[in-house]
């Protein structure tokens, strides 16, 4: 349990995907200019990062890494299709935000028109594959650990678009020399905040 | 379209546009986290460039031959599929020549399939035209792209570890001698989106027309 509780803050705070590591920027940067907007995207997300992570661990460890076959058949030991990764990641990724589109558009018409313009994004959001090559790279030992990560790395994503719409809210009323106008000045300002999210980088977990 | 028109100036044009005016991370913003995450040092984003020119300007051959195949309701995922085989070639390249530097960019070589660039130039160009402009549009937008890593990827190994391309240019120049001290913080992840807002800092105050009104 305790173990659980480490990967989740590790992930929101110190390995922040967009602070850390730059994941999600493009979406990051574009659809910050409001807090409303960014609420739905992060939640958005977190979601589809929940969602995905566990397929793609399935996936990794049932199909893709090196042995991971032996379930079929002793012959299959020395297989390794992990150059696959890459566009079996990328197809269950699209394919599943495509599902999850369909399924809300069915059952939750509310929650539709608040996420539902941001699911299509989300399938080219680097946040989204990164968060499952990461998954891959680090190598979680068990399934729940896996979605832990997810979430987590989804509430990271979250606070950190949150807090730069909050600022770039505030910011319009400001005096910026124009040159440094939009995209420059949410780019310093990120720069800050990464600086200050450096400071749990000390946190021993 | 004849032969000799594919050098016109016009389609110049599209070589000369991305460097500047037109420039995929600082005016389009597309593509920025790769950008961003491996430009502590030149190595690395000099392959990154290289990497990203080879998938970008193929990707935009392949979909503008098959522009007329593909029905619309599916693009994204023909292009992802195009752009992740492509991906996955040059990554097995990388690990086979380069090892080390394939080692340091990890997970960012297939993170060029999610590189907006490469959607982006494949949605609003590719689709639209025939395979010889968008050749040229694939190289004119690696090259804008490759340009701002290697200006951010100077800046920051020059300040932060004092050398270039791996090569101790202060220790020759005998600058720790009076007293100099490499920048740590140029190493660390939040000066990268700093250096990047001085950049378009500084291309719009020289550019005028790139500037945003609020």
């Amino acid at each position: 349990m305790q173990e659980l509780a480490n990967i989740f803050i590790k992930s929101i705070f110190i390995d922040n995907m967009v602070f850390a590591y730059f994941l999600g920027m493009c979406s990051y940067l574009a659809i910050s200019k409001t807090v409303k907007t960014s609420v739905g995207m992060g939640l958005a997300v977190i979601f589809v990062l929940g969602i995905t992570i566990p397929f793609n661990y399935l996936l990794e460890h049932y199909i893709l890494k090196e042995g991971a076959l032996v379930w079929i058949s002793n012959h299959f030991i020395d297989v390794d299709l992990s150059f696959l990764s890459f566009i079996m990641f990328i197809a269950v990724i699209a394919s599943i935000v495509q599902l999850v589109e369909m399924v809300i558009e069915k059952f939750s018409p509310a929650l539709y028109s608040s996420l539902g313009i941001f699911l299509p994004l989300i399938a080219v959001n680097c946040a989204i594959l990164g968060g499952s090559l990461f998954m891959q790279e680090r190598g979680y030992s068990s399934i729940t650990e896996a979605t832990v990560f997810g979430l987590g790395s989804g509430v990271g994503w979250f606070l950190a678009i949150v807090g730069i719409a909050a600022i770039r809210e505030k910011i319009r009323y400001s005096n910026v020399p124009p040159a440094l106008r939009g995209l420059g000045i949410t780019y310093i300002i990120t720069g800050l905040m990464g600086i200050a999210f450096m400071s749990f980088m000390g946190i021993k977990l | 379209m004849s032969k000799d028109s594919l050098f016109a100036k016009k389609n110049m044009k599209l070589l000369s546009d991305p460097l500047d005016d037109n420039n995929p991370i600082t005016v389009q913003v597309l593509g920025i986290c790769s950008a961003l995450a491996i430009t502590v040092q030149l190595k690395p984003a000099v392959v990154m460039a290289l990497s990203v020119l080879v998938v970008l300007s193929v990707a935009n051959v392949v979909v503008s031959l098959m522009r007329h195949m593909i029905p619309s309701r599916i693009r994204i995922i023909v292009f992802l599929v195009v752009i992740a085989a492509l991906v996955i070639l040059v990554d097995q390249v990388l690990k086979a020549f380069v090892y080390d530097v394939s080692k340091e960019l990890s997970v960012f070589v297939g993170l060029i399939i999610t590189n907006c660039i490469i959607c982006g130039r494949l949605e609003a160009f590719a689709m639209a035209n025939p395979p010889g402009k968008a050749f040229l549009d694939g190289l004119g937008n690696s090259f804008g792209y490759g340009i701002i890593l290697i200006i951010v990827a100077f800046f920051r190994e020059l300040l932060g570890a004092g050398t270039l391309y791996g090569y101790p240019v202060l220790e020759k120049l005998g600058v720790y001698d009076l007293g100099y001290e490499n920048n740590g913080m140029m190493i660390l992840p939040p000066m990268a989106l700093v250096t990047v807002g001085v950049l378009i800092w500084w291309q719009r105050a020289r550019n005028e027309k790139l500037i945003e009104k609020n």
